[in-house]
């Protein structure tokens, strides 16, 4: 009888769901190890399960953006489970730097100083480059810009792709602020914004469109055009172009990681972020994501120029962390709403 | 009777709860009234947390809530939900009555294609929309092939905006108004076809009226969809409220400004919900009781069956095809260039299973509230269902924050567990059950409940052997649309669930965002094929 059935299931259903319930609880464990971990799983998933194959170590990872992981940690608050903090970019970590304990110099010593907290309260892993990507056919070399304010001329009305909410670019901006001042800063933002850029939530779908011929220029970090690359071959119409000069148009940025306050197992997430700097863990980075490996010794991919012809200015990360002021520029600019 | 009330019984009384049979013993505490409310308290928790988070607010906040930017936001973001509803009702109610009520050929292999876009993630539709149809997608790219056209008319902004949510939204109209064309008494209508009315003037004077409360209660859901719809938008660079909340969060980490633009989002909620019961009249939608099981006869299509085809198929094919042919390339190219697939069978189980708890308990949450709004006068009795809209049109973020700071800090066992995730769930997506619930109720005499218990059998007894099996199609809809939209919820599924639970909306979500076209794909259609079985199974019971 319907009845029975719906009642039986009723009473069942609390049992089974607490029964899941205690299954996937989280337990406390000695040897067991949680990472949040901004960066996707398609691309740093491989190197985390060869942490725990090679260490013996369980890694529970909550896979998410940056922000939102960033937000969640500062909602946890002091209850956060979290030991590490894995971020795409340093502005993640700023948000939530009150959080973070000091690293140890073991692990500090091995990055350059620019590619860490001056407090020592997160590391960088990976670098990636801000960079032009251009469709081939529509644009060649000579075409091109050799200086970021030169996107602000009538030839390129309508013809950029950007992605004023993605924090690359606003570190990139941030950047901005530092070198040219606020004031030129805003300069360029307005004369951008009145060069009618189209404006894309994050750079892969920058570099599709630059691709697909959409928009003929766009201003991305450099690492998603090799995706796209192994995906759709070298026919992709669409390459990088690193601007000279040692600009913001070529800052050089770190995915970085920080160890929780909080953290149950401090021990195990130092051996963590030591992993992460590993030979091993950077020339996966290095050949796996192209990124550039931060530490000594690891080959860069040779699509790659060298780190040491970009970031000339030297822009030290440290000196990028007011991404507040950064969000109120764009605002005063009308590139964010 | 005055010394048997319970104090609790005299606070209901004193706050408007009068019994029916006024004669007699109490007859029982008022545990429909309690499990209601507590239910929709639960459901107000993310609104409990805006308001912890928006007392911090400074300067900045307020000044930001009081700029024209933010009424320009607003105003965008009516005119989208607006025109989105509208449209849907366009292309659902037809397709709804075409499928129910004709004999359209193929009819549930039509209700079946064109309820399945519901599944398809927004910021995944949207991408896929752009990539076929965009300015240089797949079709311009053709165009420029055959015709020599350089380029398509830009489909970003309010036009593609629009297209992608009404065509990923009207489904839920569409369901609601299915199941409600099931349980209209056939006697109705035949009577306006035995007094001289002609088909069509049947259907605008008799079935349409009838229609209202479902196509009320799925437009509710639609509009409320698009107020809290971020991928898509986003994509389509249309800025509507939910795209500067995100803006907050995401480039600001200004959790403050975050809720106190939230707030308002839940203001325009209470807005449309007011407005969607002022939709509904005193009239009486219940089939007669004799009238009660017997099914209506079809409609003959004759000629006008190649349109309706041409209809049919023109919205399965924009809607399903296109998107699928697209995952389809992708994937074919992604082998070719020799991608490697992941084994997806644990996401999958994950993504069934999670939906599967949450559609049950959606429809055992929704009972009470259904119940007493639509079975017990008075204005106290409709506030749990009404409670239970408040949070719907709130970005997933915002819930799954809410149950970060409520789970980690005072129930730190149950953080980050599967009930968690489905509690989320539940705030999420109770609406969608409560909607197809109440339209089906309003159909079933209250009489026959009555003379269930006149005849001796207990309030719940006459309830689950009565009135229960009459609202099946109002159940299987609400519980469909709760399992579809938990199989492709992510932002509140990447915060709560228990760890390395992935399901196949993350695994989407994983590969896209990195350009894992491939890797994409796979996950894709496979959220798209799991969720048309279910559907599958609830179409092909219908009674025949």
């Amino acid at each position: 009888m319907a009845f029975k059935r719906v009642s039986t299931l009723i009473f069942l259903l609390p049992l089974t769901i607490s029964a899941c319930g205690i299954r996937f609880s989280s337990e406390q464990d000695a040897d067991r190890l949680v990472v949040y971990s901004g960066r996707s799983e398609s691309l740093v998933g491989p190197i985390i399960e060869q942490f725990e194959d090679t260490s013996g170590i369980r890694v529970d990872v909550r896979w998410g953006d940056t922000p939102e992981l960033a937000a969640t940690l500062l909602e946890e608050g002091a209850n956060s489970p979290a030991d590490v903090f894995f971020a795409q970019d340093p502005g993640g970590l700023g948000a939530v730097i009150d959080m973070l304990q000091p690293l140890p110099d073991e692990i500090l010593d091995q990055v350059d100083v620019r590619f860490q907290d001056p407090h020592g309260r997160w590391v960088g892993i990976s670098g990636r480059a801000r960079t032009l990507v251009y469709n081939t056919s529509s644009l060649s070399q000579g075409d091109l810009p050799t200086d970021i304010w030169e996107l602000t001329a009538p030839r390129w009305d309508g013809r950029v792709g950007w992605a004023p909410t993605n924090a690359s670019f606003q570190t990139m901006v941030t950047a901005m602020r530092t070198v040219w001042g606020q004031e030129d800063t805003l300069r360029w933002l307005m004369a951008m914004q009145a060069n009618h850029p189209i404006a894309y939530e994050k750079n892969t779908p920058i570099v599709a469109a630059v691709g697909a011929g959409e928009v003929d220029l766009g201003l991305v970090n450099h690492y998603y055009l090799y995706r796209f690359l192994q995906e759709e071959g070298e026919g992709f119409p669409a390459r990088n172009y690193f601007l000279q000069g040692g600009g913001p148009g070529s800052l050089v940025m770190v995915a970085g990681a920080g160890i929780l306050d909080t953290a149950s197992n401090p021990e195990l997430a130092e051996q963590f972020i030591d992993f992460l700097l590993s030979r091993v863990a950077q020339q996966y980075f290095a050949t796996q994501t192209y990124e550039y490996p931060l530490v000594d010794g690891v080959v860069t991919a040779r699509e790659l120029p060298p780190l040491a012809e970009l970031n000339a200015a030297e822009i030290d990360l440290a000196d990028l962390a007011d991404l507040q002021g950064t969000v109120a520029l764009l605002r005063e600019a009308g590139v964010l709403p | 009777m005055g010394e048997s009330l319970t104090p609790l019984h005299r606070l209901l009384v004193s706050a408007g709860y009068r019994p029916r049979i006024a004669a007699g013993p109490p007859r029982r505490l008022p545990i429909l009234w309690l499990a209601g409310f507590i239910i929709a308290l639960l459901l107000l928790l993310p609104v409990a947390y805006l308001l912890i988070r928006v007392l911090q607010a400074d300067a900045t906040t307020w000044t930001l809530i009081r700029s024209a930017s933010t009424r320009a936001t607003v105003l965008r973001t009516v005119a989208l939900a607006g025109s989105v509803t509208a449209a849907s009702i366009l292309v659902a109610v037809p397709l709804a009555w075409l499928t129910v009520r004709t004999d359209l050929p193929l009819k549930r292999m039509w209700a079946l294609l064109t309820a399945l876009p519901m599944v398809i993630p927004s910021y995944v539709g949207a991408y896929l929309i752009v990539a076929s149809l965009g300015p240089r997608g797949i079709l311009a790219q053709i165009a420029e092939e055959v015709f020599g056209v350089r380029a398509l008319p830009s489909i970003y902004g309010f036009p593609g905006a629009l297209y992608v949510l009404t065509l990923l939204s009207f489904p839920y109209i569409l369901l609601t108004v299915r199941a409600a064309l099931q349980g209209i008494d056939p006697a109705l209508e035949e009577s306006s076809r035995s007094l001289g009315n002609g088909p069509w003037r049947t259907f605008w004077q008799v079935t349409l009226p009838q229609l209202r409360p479902a196509i009320a209660s799925g437009s509710l859901l639609v509009a409320l969809y698009v107020l809290r719809d971020f991928g898509a938008v986003s994509i389509m660079r249309y800025n509507t409220f939910t795209r500067v909340i995100y803006v907050q969060y995401k480039s600001a980490f200004d959790r403050a400004s975050a809720a106190g633009l939230a707030i308002i989002l839940v203001l325009l909620t209470l807005a449309l919900l007011i407005a969607e019961v002022r939709t509904r009249s005193r009239a009486s939608f219940e089939r007669s009781a004799t009238g009660g099981i017997r099914k209506a006869s079809s409609v003959r299509l004759g000629r006008w069956r190649w349109p309706a085809l041409l209809f049919c198929t023109g919205i399965v094919t924009i809607s399903l095809i296109i998107p699928l042919s697209v995952l389809l390339y992708w994937l074919v190219r992604g082998l070719i260039a020799g991608e490697t697939l992941q084994p997806l069978w644990q996401a999958t189980g994950n993504s069934v299973f999670a939906s599967a708890i949450t559609a049950i308990v959606a429809l055992l949450a929704a009972i009470p509230a259904v119940v007493l709004s639509v079975r017990r006068a008075g204005r106290w009795n409709q506030l749990p269902e009404r409670l239970t809209y408040t949070a719907y049109a709130l970005p997933g973020i915002v819930v799954a924050l809410a149950l970060v700071f409520f789970g980690a800090n005072f129930a730190p066992a149950l953080y980050q567990t599967l009930l968690m995730l489905i509690l989320a769930y539940l705030i999420l997506f109770l609406p969608q059950a409560v909607g197809s619930l109440q339209a089906s109720l309003l159909q079933v005499p209250a009489s026959l409940e009555e003379a269930a218990r006149s005849m001796g059998r207990r309030p719940w007894t006459a309830f689950w052997q009565i009135t229960f099996p009459l609202l099946r199609p109002g159940a299987l809809a609400g519980m469909a649309l709760v399992f579809l939209t938990t199989m492709k919820e992510l932002p509140a599924t990447l915060i709560l669930s228990p760890y390395n639970f992935s399901t196949l909306a993350t695994r989407v979500w994983s590969a896209v965002s990195e350009a894992f076209f491939a890797q994409a794909a796979a996950p894709a259609l496979l959220l798209i094929l799991t969720s048309s079985l279910p559907m599958a199974v609830i179409l092909f019971r219908e009674r025949a």
